[in-house]
């Protein structure tokens, strides 16, 4: 599904990612986690190609990342902040995401899913930060595509949209997808992820299960876990 | 590209300043044409005005629509999309709406001076195209200033700075070097200033085509006997159009390398 070998970034004098060795062959919900700045979202832009590597070979579903666009009609991708053009209305921006992939949608169902008929024909920019994240899942789910990237996909959700979130996810992990996840809500990681991909300064730490974690770091609480891989390796 | 200069064209026919930008010209052709009543002198205020003003505009609405349209750019670029058709498109939408919005505003008023059945209409269809071209020229720099500055304060600045160095500065200094090296032969050396300026480059283009020495100047007196008239046309259009390519390619360029 994901092959990243050597993969560099740096942003002018810093490194952000560096000697990135990532597979991901089979379906399920991966946690991408890692402290601050450790470079989750430059990891996840440049899966998507929106940020250039220096070095290295990244390569989703058997396509080379670099110079390529096509292999993204495959990609469904929920961006971390949602800055959407204010100007749109939200049925406008619906359908021209709609005619831009030219794929089949299932954003009715969605739609109503979420109870956001009242703001379909209401200017993105009137909207608030949690309704406009309904609108963001939206779009990102109304295609069926095999690797879904989901970017703090919980922000300004109220808690009954997010347990419509979490059986969304399910359902397409059923479907034997690939999703990658970023958060810092580890309760969500916790009940969600069946693996996790833990970025640190750069690189990967630690890949596999939950228990594996706690095995390591030789605690039974998983955000404790989590807290001493950061703790674990500043003392050292 | 289509899809997106379709957007990118339709947000701008819905916004405020398109109209505005059209209204004026509407209102210039109006008012130079119904009062002034003289086709060749209306053609060349116009000349004056469009050679000024719409680098400035298209500079503005250049740089002011890329910063604007950020969040769009961001969404548009995780969708399967190749790059330089979502930079191409924008660009060609900015454009497209500005020299339409030209075109459309001088046009109707002079359609309905009866322009059709006057001798004028090839020096007006030229000021038309110039025109166009400088909107299409300074878009595109506009559109690599606001690519290459992250900041947008100094990306304005910076665009400002250029239009005023253009359109005021270089001739300024045009003139003083002409006049520090009065001895020397310039002749070459003034020809090879006004192509690098398409500000001067569309001035000579417009004067050589109305054929009025009196407001030729220096470089377009040079122009003329260096190439005669239709030759100058020629080699100023064809330089024209290399100022609209390499922006252009510039801006094609840079953004598949960029980090967003």
């Amino acid at each position: 599904m994901i092959q990243i070998e050597n993969l560099h970034k740096k942003f002018g004098k810093n490194q952000v990612l560096s000697h990135l060795d990532l597979h991901i062959d089979e379906g399920g919900i991966f946690a991408v986690l890692g402290p601050n700045g450790s470079g989750k979202t430059t990891l996840i832009k440049s899966i998507l190609g929106m940020v250039v590597p220096n070095k290295g070979s990244l390569s989703v579903l058997g396509s080379s990342v670099r110079k390529n666009w096509k292999y993204r009609q495959e990609i469904d991708y929920l961006p971390q902040i949602a800055n959407f053009p204010g100007n749109l209305k939200v049925k406008e921006l619906i359908r021209m995401i709609k005619d831009l992939r030219q794929k089949p949608s299932k954003e009715q169902e969605l739609i109503t899913l979420f109870g956001l008929e009242p703001f379909l024909d209401k200017k993105l920019a009137t909207l608030s930060g949690g309704t406009k994240q309904k609108v963001n899942i939206v779009l990102t789910f109304m295609f069926d595509s095999p690797l879904i990237i989901l970017d703090e996909p919980t922000t300004g959700l109220d808690p009954a949209s997010l347990i419509k979130l979490k059986e969304l996810i399910l359902q397409e992990k059923n479907k034997g997808k690939t999703i990658l996840i970023t958060t810092h809500i580890m309760q969500f990681v916790e009940e969600m992820a069946d693996k996790i991909v833990y970025l640190l300064e750069g690189n990967i730490y630690f890949k596999g299960t939950i228990d594996d974690l706690m095995a390591k770091t030789e605690q039974n609480d998983f955000e404790h876990a989590i807290a001493a891989i950061s703790t674990h390796t500043t003392n050292a | 590209m289509l899809k997106i200069l379709k957007y990118s064209f339709y947000d701008l026919m819905r916004s405020r300043w398109s109209y505005v930008y059209f209204l004026f010209y509407l209102a210039l052709g109006f008012v130079l044409l119904f009062l002034n009543q003289d086709l060749s002198k209306a053609v060349i205020t116009l000349m004056n005005v469009i050679i000024v003003l719409v680098p400035l505009i298209s500079t503005i609405f250049g740089v002011m629509y890329f910063y604007n349209s950020k969040e769009f750019t961001e969404l548009l670029l995780a969708q399967p999309l190749k790059r330089t058709s979502i930079f191409l498109g924008q660009y060609l939408g900015v454009a497209g709406s500005l020299t339409l919005s030209l075109v459309l505003g001088l046009g109707v008023p002079f359609v309905l001076y009866g322009l059709f059945r006057s001798d004028a209409i090839w020096d007006f269809s030229l000021l038309l195209i110039t025109g166009a071209f400088l909107t299409m020229i300074f878009t595109a720099l506009a559109f690599n200033i606001a690519l290459s500055n992250e900041n947008k304060i100094k990306g304005f600045g910076y665009a400002v700075l250029m239009w005023l160095f253009l359109a005021v500065i270089y001739d300024g200094l045009f003139l003083l070097s002409l006049i520090i090296f009065e001895e020397y032969p310039l002749d070459s050396f003034s020809l090879v200033a006004t192509t690098f300026n398409p500000i001067d480059l569309s001035r000579t283009l417009i004067l050589l085509k109305l054929d009025i020495s009196a407001l030729l100047g220096y470089t377009g007196a040079v122009f003329k006997s260096y190439f005669g008239t239709n030759l100058g046309l020629f080699v100023s259009l064809g330089m024209l159009v290399l100022w609209t390519i390499l922006p252009v390619w510039r801006l094609a360029y840079k953004s598949k390398r960029k980090d967003f």
